[in-house]
């Protein structure tokens, strides 16, 4: 994952794009073609600095001779591929991919995918009105379920986890991308603090028995939030913000700077609000983190703000 | 790697579980399923200082072990009690009146999944005796642990043995057809001493063996190939393409993986096949890993299969004594190969290809992203082999007779013969083998029919993952391309037959279900697309509508396409054949579906 690129030619490969001849580097994704073509694909369990997960299939398009809808965002192209993005096959895949997500889960914080929704002529609603939240996710046992009656959609609905001063995990938003777990886990921070747990429709991120986050192996890098693609994982303080209304992100400024504390020297981005730091993140094209941080860069920044 | 672990510590019986587990096994990842058998075996539950024992002896994160053990149906991370009786209320069951014994534990020791007391029950997926429906198997955690199947079993003799605990009561393995002499692949069953290896050898075991040992690796695979035979597991896939490709990988080692963990709804042929001739599948492997360049074999059987388990461990032991596993086997020099049993731990999922992989590597029974393939990047990402148990004991025939020989039977698209389990409103339920071509006519007959004064009205051919056809369709040739033709599939075999009083209403639902339940919930389309395919359906069979009045017919059918198009694995792509199946070819759910006339 270094971005050092040390320059080998890469062999050209050729391919067929919505009826249009492409070239792209062997390697290339079929997402990456597209994206370098200007066709836009929505994604949501694709990390720029992670493996490909496969899981939440917003992103499929159709492969000339295959049986199935292919993934763009890990299918390699092959030379003489031909590919299609916008056939009724893949818009009615889009359409009831994203009716399925925003029927189960709290979209509310997803950037961009109401906007998908309103495209795609989703109609979440026609599952049925969304079941209360429920308090047992965490204990569910796989190959039983209630049975249902039909007349509600499950959801993912569930109280929000608030057990440590740093981050906050409201998994009724969560869509199971499995970013968290891999950032986590052994492609980036080996703290594997965090898994999936759980099968099916139970399936959910977890510390190991849903013990509370102080028990557990976090070390509150933080990097399992800058991945989190819906707001399910969030800092305490943008998710205080938000609850009491007053978070906004137009009043906010960026600035890209090095973290003091240690000789590594991440690059740090202080998201300020009202002259008050309200996030950090990382550049994910910063060679030096690719978006990570540790818990001193990511949270120890009160102290700028003693006033 | 420098793992956090919990406080918790194990209690001296978890501690000895584990520690026996993984005695003489150099501590790897992929001994983790093992070892939460052990102790789930042993003390009925995997508690917190279990579970964190396992971690440090495996080096394993206690999150990730977590996530594997709340994978599985079969494992608790709660206490409960240490007897459980886990019983099936799927389809055959379902047929044969599982609701009279779910209503019996019910009277008798509470709702389902109870935490307290001496028993606890739950209803089970299909236990693979659907021969012998309904079925339930009564688990006694302890040490040793054991388990008693119950099949057929009646509700009063069900609460006896749930209150007093399991017994070891040696049913034997029949097949209706037994003592005819066409029989192949069932000529053993029921016919030879399944524990010895001498009956074996004397009914023309290990000739195959034998006969590949001779040939070298390039001429077995030809033969097998030449033979034309296709997976039985459900794909359909030819075999010797299937060799080829993985002896051909560079890089070493090899692995075989038989899979043995027959889960589909209405599939019981591999038990059968296991319990009245588990030295063929030996042998079968054996010679599988001589073609393809196999170290290691590894078996993955169902977890709720207990007396294949002892039959295949008691065969393994006695071919390594007399060298038919182990080294220079069969006295050829250079050629070894030994196998290892792993038992799955109640998930359907982990019979596909690639999550079988996950589950014996130590990790969630996820399917993997294809490609690569298993033959490029399988087990431990070496190339591998998977083979159905069924396909697998086609190859000692096929080396003993020769693949012209073997091609002659069946058909010029389908060769050799082929099981079929036939159960649900059927008057000699039982696993058959007829050769390729036969009609589903025919096979219906051997069976003896719908029982008497009843009418045919469906069958669901193919399992769960299969679909209908109707009673009109009897000439329906049983082939893989007769069946795709008519666009239906054998499936792994099943054929679950309803009449009349069936309830198809309840059926689907079932079905439906059974999705839902064993989904690993990796991608959207089959995690969220079962559940909702579940609730529709509750509400075409039930003769509901939600307030915004949308068409549940259109639901079902686009939920159905996008999670055939876009799902994963066959799990989610096959989640919606039989009740598509069911619109289209039977013509149910036009309107609300009433229960069988006489159910
Ligand atoms: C959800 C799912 C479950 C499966 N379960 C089994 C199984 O229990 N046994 C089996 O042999 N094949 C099963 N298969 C098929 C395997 O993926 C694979 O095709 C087969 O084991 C290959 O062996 P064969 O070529 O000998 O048939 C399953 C497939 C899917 C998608
Ligand atoms: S904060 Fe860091 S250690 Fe904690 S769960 Fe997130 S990624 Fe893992
Ligand atoms: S918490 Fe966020 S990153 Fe983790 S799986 Fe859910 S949506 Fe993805
Ligand atoms: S199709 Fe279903 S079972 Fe297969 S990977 Fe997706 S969620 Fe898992
Ligand atoms: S972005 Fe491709 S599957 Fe999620």
């Amino acid at each position: 994952m270094t971005a050092i690129d040390i320059g080998l030619p890469r062999r050209l490969v050729e391919f067929e794009l919505d009826g249009e001849p492409v070239r792209v580097p062997e390697n290339a994704t079929i997402l990456d073609a597209c994206t370098a073509a200007g066709t836009k694909i929505p994604t949501l369990c694709q990390g720029d600095t992670l493996q490909p997960a496969n899981a939440c299939r917003v992103c499929m398009v159709e492969v000339e001779g295959s049986r199935t809808l292919v993934p763009s965002c890990s299918r390699k192209v092959e030379p003489g591929m031909v590919v299609r993005t916008d056939t009724e096959r893949t818009k009615t895949s889009r359409k009831v991919v994203l009716e399925l997500l925003a029927s189960a889960t709290d979209l509310s914080t997803t950037p961009e995918v109401k906007g998908w929704l309103e495209e795609t002529g989703a109609e979440p609603e026609r599952f049925g009105p969304p079941a209360p939240p429920s308090d047992d996710r965490d204990h569910r046992q796989p190959g039983e379920h209630e049975v249902p009656d039909g007349m509600t959609a499950a959801t993912v609905r569930q109280p929000v986890k608030v057990d440590n001063d740093l981050y906050v995990r409201d998994y009724g938003k969560c869509i199971l991308c499995y970013k968290c777990v891999d950032a986590c886990g052994d492609q980036w921070q080996n703290s594997f603090a965090i898994t999936v747990a759980g099968r099916g429709f139970d399936a959910r991120i977890s510390t190991e028995f849903a013990n509370p986050l102080p028990e557990s192996a976090c070390v509150y890098c933080g990097n399992c939030v800058e991945v989190c693609p819906t707001g399910a994982l969030s800092f305490k303080a943008e998710h205080d913000r938000r609850e009491n209304g007053t978070w906004d992100e137009e009043r906010q400024t960026e600035t890209t700077t090095i973290c003091t504390f240690c000789g590594v020297g991440c690059n740090l981005t202080l998201h300020v609000q009202d002259n008050e730091i309200v996030k950090v993140t990382s550049p994910h094209d910063s060679s030096v983190t690719h978006g990570n941080l540790c818990i001193k860069g990511r949270f120890g920044w009160q102290h700028v703000q003693n006033r | 790697m420098d793992l956090q672990f919990l406080s918790s510590t194990p209690t001296d019986d978890e501690r000895a579980a584990v520690d026996a587990a993984v005695a003489g096994q150099a501590p790897s990842r992929d001994l983790l399923l093992p070892a939460l058998h052990a102790v789930n075996d042993r003390v009925g539950w995997i508690s917190q200082g279990a579970l964190n024992h396992i971690c440090r002896t495996l080096e394993v994160p206690p999150a990730d072990a977590y996530g594997v053990a709340s994978f599985y149906s079969l494992f608790s991370l709660v206490e409960r009690p240490k007897r459980v009786v886990h019983a099936c209320v799927d389809l055959a069951c379902k047929v044969n009146g599982a609701e009279r014994l779910t209503d019996a534990l019910t009277d008798a020791f509470g709702p389902a999944s109870g935490k307290t007391g001496d028993v606890t029950w739950l209803r089970s997926p299909c236990l693979g005796v659907c021969e012998r429906a309904p079925a339930a198997l009564v688990f006694q955690a302890g040490e040793p642990a054991t388990e008693q199947l119950l099949a057929p079993v009646a509700s009063e003799a069900l609460v006896e043995v749930a209150t007093l605990g399991p017994s070891t009561v040696d049913v034997p393995t029949l097949v209706p057809q037994q003592g005819d002499g066409g029989l192949r692949l069932l000529k053993r069953i029921g016919v030879v001493d399944p524990t010895s290896l001498d009956d074996y050898r004397a009914t023309g075991g290990y000739s195959g063996l034998r006969n590949a040992l001779l040939l070298g690796p390039v001429g077995v695979i030809r033969e097998v190939s030449d033979s034309k035979l296709m997976g039985r597991g459900g794909a359909a896939f030819p075999t010797g393409r299937k060799w080829d490709a993985t002896a051909r990988q560079p890089v070493r080692p090899h692995y075989l993986v038989c899979n043995a963990d027959e889960s589909e709804p209405g599939t019981f042929k591999d038990r059968v096949l296991i319990e009245g001739d588990p030295f063929a599948l030996v042998e079968a492997m054996t010679i599988t890993a001589f073609a393809t360049g196999c170290a290691k074999g590894y078996l993955y059987l169902r977890g709720e299969y207990p007396k294949a388990l002892h039959l295949l461990e008691n065969a393994i032991a006695k071919a390594r004594e007399r060298g038919f596993l182990g080294e220079n086997i069969m006295g050829h020099q250079g050629f070894s190969f030994d196998i290892e049993i792993r038992r799955g731990a109640g998930a359907y999922i982990c019979g596909e290809e690639t999550a079988i992989f996950n589950s014996i590597e130590g990790f969630r029974g996820e399917p993997r992203s294809k490609p690569p393939f298993p033959v490029e990047q399988g087990l431990f990402g070496k190339p591998t082999v998977v083979n159905n148990v069924e396909t697998l004991v086609n190859i000692p025939l096929i080396l003993t007779e020769g693949c012209e020989a073997y091609a002659r039977i069946g058909t010029a698209g389908s060769s050799g013969s082929k099981l079929f389990c036939l159960s649900g409103n059927v008057r000699r339920p039982g696993v058959y083998e007829v050769p390729f071509g036969a009609t589903l006519g025919e096979l219906l007959e051997l069976a003896g029919g719908v029982p008497e004064g009843r009418e045919l009205r469906a069958i669901l051919l193919g399992g769960a993952a299969g679909g209908f056809v109707r009673p009109d369709e009897l000439d329906l040739k049983l082939t893989m391309e007769d069946a795709r033709a008519a666009g239906t599939t054998l499936g792994s075999g099943v054929v679950l037959v309803l009449d009349d009083t069936a309830d198809l209403g309840g059926f689907l639902l079932r079905i439906a279900a059974f999705f839902r339940d064993e989904s690993c919930g990796q991608c959207v389309p089959c995690r969220i697309g079962t559940v909702r395919q579940e609730e529709a359906l509750h509400r075409v069979v039930g003769g509901k509508k939600l307030s915004t009045g949308g068409d549940d017919l259109l639901v079902l059918r686009e939920v159905g396409q996008v999670m055939r198009d876009s799902s994963i694995c066959g799990l989610g792509q096959t989640a919606w054949n039989a009740i598509e199946s069911a619109i289209d070819r039977l013509g149910a759910l036009e309107k609300p579906l009433e229960r069988g006339k006489r159910a």
